[in-house]
């Protein structure tokens, strides 16, 4: 096990001489490439990239990423080999298997399943990106169904073009329910999608569309229906029905046209705000800080150049200086459960991450509202305890201390204690003065607060137990 | 089926995802339509009132935030001459004004409202403007206004409205259509009237800072609830485990050092938790609280706060602006009728049971209550048994010191929706802020609501 001085905080050698194609942007200036990290990329920086780009490392992965290097570790994520599921299949206390369309909370359980044991992080990452970006909640959807069917959707085409994951996204038959797209007709256009698309999927707050767009937008994304079945008391047959399109002509960005559904999804993507957007917002799930402004160009003309792709922009932003060498981000909470569950090497056995999750801040499938989660909202004094509590959740029967034992027994050594605490957890790398609090802790507990001899002999375990609730809840474990 | 809102609060999200990293300094510039969230940035502190036994998270300008004065300022403030006080309630969403207040003698309803129209009959007639009826369950409301004890406005807004909820709910929070005002329009007011020692002169009674308080300078608070707030570990007890807890601080105090915004905010977020850990151990009690009578039964706690007013007030806390949020959401896009019926009819009989509370305690005429929307809906419904983000909508100003008096009247559907098919408002709420500015805070709007001299003010007080 190896402890590194500091946190990722590399020197970055600022290099846009990656490649020598420049691309006009839409200002008609010519846009540069984007830097490259030419920083040391060791245990710490693969623990960032597999933390950020996926769930966290299983113990020993992080080492293996880093003798890829920063690009080879970066390409074996967006272009993964195998896409398999490795470990035991997921089951409840009782030992039956998910039954993720049925029960309640197991829709939740089959997804963190696949964060925990499949091979392609970054495709299981940017699915659970994609749902925030299209937030789309079974609150409002009411099947289970429904929600995963939309999940495998986001996940076959996280890296695929946009174009096609925001049509798909408009006729996904949960997405249809959720902003009211199915049921708005000619008589009647319902304007909530047509909204939250420029709103929220494509243009930004504002940015570029008036009132009279989303209008003419709803009008143009009418259509879409359903069937209500009485006896299962779900909606079924989702599909385009043209009679209850409204075929008029409609004025979008000051273009008239007989425009249809798939018109609207081109007129707002042809929008020369749509670029900023994406990157914008695709970034801020990767960085805390927004990109400088001739590397947000750079990235604008990347993805307009690529015709739209993701994994492009996706691969380039993994691969910035300042994606490795700038400073820490708060973890999602359902990475982080994820993430503790590889850590530890333990797979879905209980129900009991549906509700913590929640009280965490974060149950996929369940987004507070079409914005998706409020990062800023992930750390508060609710959360903080909830993550916290999280370690004596993680910690079962057979991981205890006292698993198998009448009488457990440690040395009082801090720093060892310590060690193995965080050997607990998959070794994190974790910043010297860290390591110096914990360090402090266990010889206060361990040895400073004992005053019997039976004490001196107790305490230095139950140090070591308080050491595995600490660690989780340090400033360096909650971030990446 | 009823669905709920699909797009409360959206863009707010994305907003203080970017905002995040610069927190306390200022937020970046946004993108044109989408202002910064009144009282972003502001610091922070967490603040127990020992007096009271209450766990406040204190809010202000980062250098004036002194808890060490509080305690003494929140007694000296307790000592002096009650002040008014002013309640705004906020109804989450955009309420259908035109179902709360129904217009069942309008030629045009039924034909606007096919679905979701309600028969003359189905709820008491508005003794004001008989084309009005109250909705059955806005029945309480219909009881305090019969008693003179409601202004209602049937079409409140502004001009050029606005149909984001966000920018809607901000203009109505900063008191303005301007999207880059970061002060609340009732921090505004603080900033001018308040202390810098008593946070309970503007009081949130959720669990984070309310837009419309937000100030500048001086301190304002939120008031946390002090339920069950426990920690578990495995495999550590006794004397180790008390150790464990005092380590909080330090995990606290490692990310506070740090340069790092979001790992400050890691550290920031451990030191508030160790603090309110100690701070509530006295008041961890197994015990539900108990409402006093009248409150409804809620899933959610919009009761229980409005019921901890009086609880305050009685107290001899000196509150002066209070606002909270309506648990429920009225953003009824599709299949309206159900979820406004049972949500209009918890915060109507809160606000009875509320305004009856004060009155049974000697604190009715010292509190007025005002209930606000950030828009009404589309007169005409959709196709989904809903309606859509409209423009002027309903809210109520109640007291015993009010004037009765509708503010602004029904425009009528003949002549009063705008070409988008929407109700214009017959009354500004900037004329509004004004009134109650000066009639009931006893403050000159000028320094605090732009353009202040162009707005009416209506006649609030009798």
């Amino acid at each position: 096990m190896k402890f590194s001085a500091g946190l990722p905080n590399t020197q970055v050698v600022s290099a846009s001489t990656a490649s020598p194609a420049r691309t006009k942007t839409r200002r008609g200036r010519s846009a540069g490439t984007l830097p490259v990290y030419r920083g040391a990329f060791g245990e710490a920086q693969a623990e960032r990239l597999l933390w950020r780009a996926g769930f966290g490392p299983k113990p020993g992965q992080a080492r293996r990423l880093a003798r890829l290097g920063m690009r080879g570790a970066v390409l074996s994520l967006t272009r993964p080999r195998s896409q398999v599921l490795v470990g035991p299949a997921p089951h409840n206390e009782k030992g039956e298997p998910l039954a993720p369309y049925d029960v309640s909370g197991n829709d939740v359980l089959w997804w963190l399943d696949r964060m925990v044991r499949s091979r392609a992080q970054l495709i299981e990452r940017m699915t659970l990106t994609w749902h925030d970006w299209f937030a789309t909640s079974n609150e409002g959807v009411n099947s289970q169904r429904l929600m995963i069917a939309q999940n495998r959707t986001q996940r076959s085409l996280c890296l695929g073009d946009f174009p096609k994951m925001l049509a798909a996204m408009t006729v996904d038959p949960a997405m249809l329910l959720w902003l009211s797209g199915a049921g708005s007709t000619k008589e009647a256009p319902n304007e909530n999608y047509a909204r939250e698309m420029q709103e929220l999927f494509t243009l930004g707050a504002g940015n570029g569309y008036t009132e009279r767009d989303v209008r003419e937008h709803a009008r143009a994304l009418t259509g879409f229906t359903f069937t209500w079945n009485p006896d299962t008391g779900q909606e079924e047959r989702f599909r385009y029905d043209a009679s209850l399109h409204d075929d008029r002509v409609k004025v979008i960005y000051g273009h008239r046209g007989r425009w249809a559904w798939r018109d609207s999804l081109r007129l707002v993507l042809e929008h020369p705000d749509h670029p900023g957007h994406f990157v914008t917002k695709l970034w801020s799930y990767f960085s805390p800080e927004p990109l400088s402004r001739p590397d947000q160009r750079a990235a604008e003309a990347l993805y307009v150049g690529s015709g739209k792709q993701i994994r492009p922009v996706v691969e380039a932003m993994l691969m910035h200086p300042a994606f490795h060498a700038g400073p820490r981000m708060v973890k999602p909470p359902i990475v982080q459960i994820a993430g503790m569950l590889r850590g530890i090497g333990r797979y879905i056995d209980t129900e009991q991450w549906v509700w913590a999750s929640s009280t965490a801040g974060q149950t996929p499938f369940y987004p507070p509202n079409v914005a998706g989660w409020e990062p800023e909202r992930w750390l508060n004094t609710g959360t903080w305890q909830a993550r916290f509590n999280l370690s004596a959740l993680m910690i079962d029967e057979k991981r205890s201390l006292w698993a198998g034992k009448k009488h457990a027994k440690v040395s009082p050594d801090a720093a060892e204690l310590t060690r193995k605490a965080i050997a607990f957890w998959g070794s994190p790398t974790l910043s010297r003065q860290t390591l110096a609090t914990l360090r402090s802790y266990a010889r206060a507990a361990g040895t400073d607060a004992a005053k019997e001899s039976w004490e001196h002999e107790q305490f230095p375990l139950l140090a070591l137990g308080g050491l595995r609730a600490l660690v989780p809840a340090t400033p360096d474990y909650l971030t990446c | 089926m009823a669905r709920p809102c699909a797009c409360q609060d959206f863009n707010r999200a994305e907003l203080l995802r970017r905002g995040a990293a610069r927190a306390g300094r200022g937020l970046p510039a946004i993108e044109p339509g989408m202002p910064t969230p009144a009282g972003t940035g502001l610091s922070r502190r967490s603040f127990l009132l020992s007096s009271a036994g209450l766990a406040l998270s204190v809010y202000g300008a980062g250098r004036l935030l002194d808890p060490a004065r509080f305690e003494e300022g929140i007694a000296r403030a307790a000592e002096a001459n009650p002040l008014p006080i002013l309640v705004t309630v906020y109804l989450q969403g955009g309420i259908d004004g035109m179902s709360v207040l129904y217009p069942a003698g309008d030629p045009l309803y039924a034909q606007y409202r096919p679905v979701l129209g309600l028969s003359p009959e189905a709820g008491p007639v508005f003794s004001e403007d008989t084309r009005l009826h109250w909705h059955p369950k806005a029945a309480p409301l219909a009881q305090l206004h019969g008693e003179g004890k409601v202004c209602a406005m049937p079409a409140i807004g502004y001009t050029d409205p606005d149909q984001s909820h966000f920018t809607s709910r901000h203009y109505w929070e900063v008191g303005a259509t301007e999207a880059d005002l970061l002060s609340g329009w009732l921090g505004r007011y603080l900033d001018l009237a308040g202390t810098a020692e008593n946070p309970l002169q503007g009081l949130c009674l959720d669990d984070s800072l309310q837009p419309s308080l937000a100030t500048t300078k001086v301190p304002v608070a939120a008031l946390e609830s002090p339920s069950a707030y426990s920690f578990w570990s495995k495999d550590v007890w006794g004397p180790p485990q008390e150790v464990m807890y005092e380590y909080f601080d330090a995990l606290g105090r490692l990310g506070i050092g740090s340069p790092q915004a979001e790992v400050q905010r890691a550290g920031s977020a451990a030191l508030m938790s160790s603090t309110l850990r100690r701070q509530l151990l006295p008041f961890q009690s197994e015990q539900e609280p108990v409402l006093p009578t009248g409150y409804p039964k809620s899933t959610g706690d919009f009761p229980a706060r409005m019921a901890a007013i009086p609880q305050l007030l009685s107290a001899g806390l000196p509150l002066h602006c209070v606002s909270l949020s309506t648990d429920s959401v009225f953003d009824t896009h599709e299949s309206q009728a159900a979820p406004l019926e049972s949500n209009l009819e918890e915060v109507s009989q809160t606000l009875l049971a509320f305004q009856r509370d004060l009155e049974a305690r000697g604190l009715a005429d010292r509190v007025l209550t005002l209930v606000w929307s950030e828009f009404g809906r589309r007169a005409q419904e959709n196709a989904s048994a809903g309606t859509d983000h409209g423009a002027a909508g309903c809210g109520f100003l109640i007291g015993t010191r009010v004037a009765g008096r509708m503010v602004g009247e029904w425009p009528g559907l003949q002549s009063g929706l705008d070409e988008l098919g929407n109700l214009r408002a017959t009354a500004d709420f900037r004329g509004l802020y004004c009134a109650l500015l000066e009639q009931w805070l006893g403050q000159e709007a000028a320094p605090i609501i732009p353009g202040a001299a162009g707005f009416a003010r209506p006649m609030l007080l009798r």
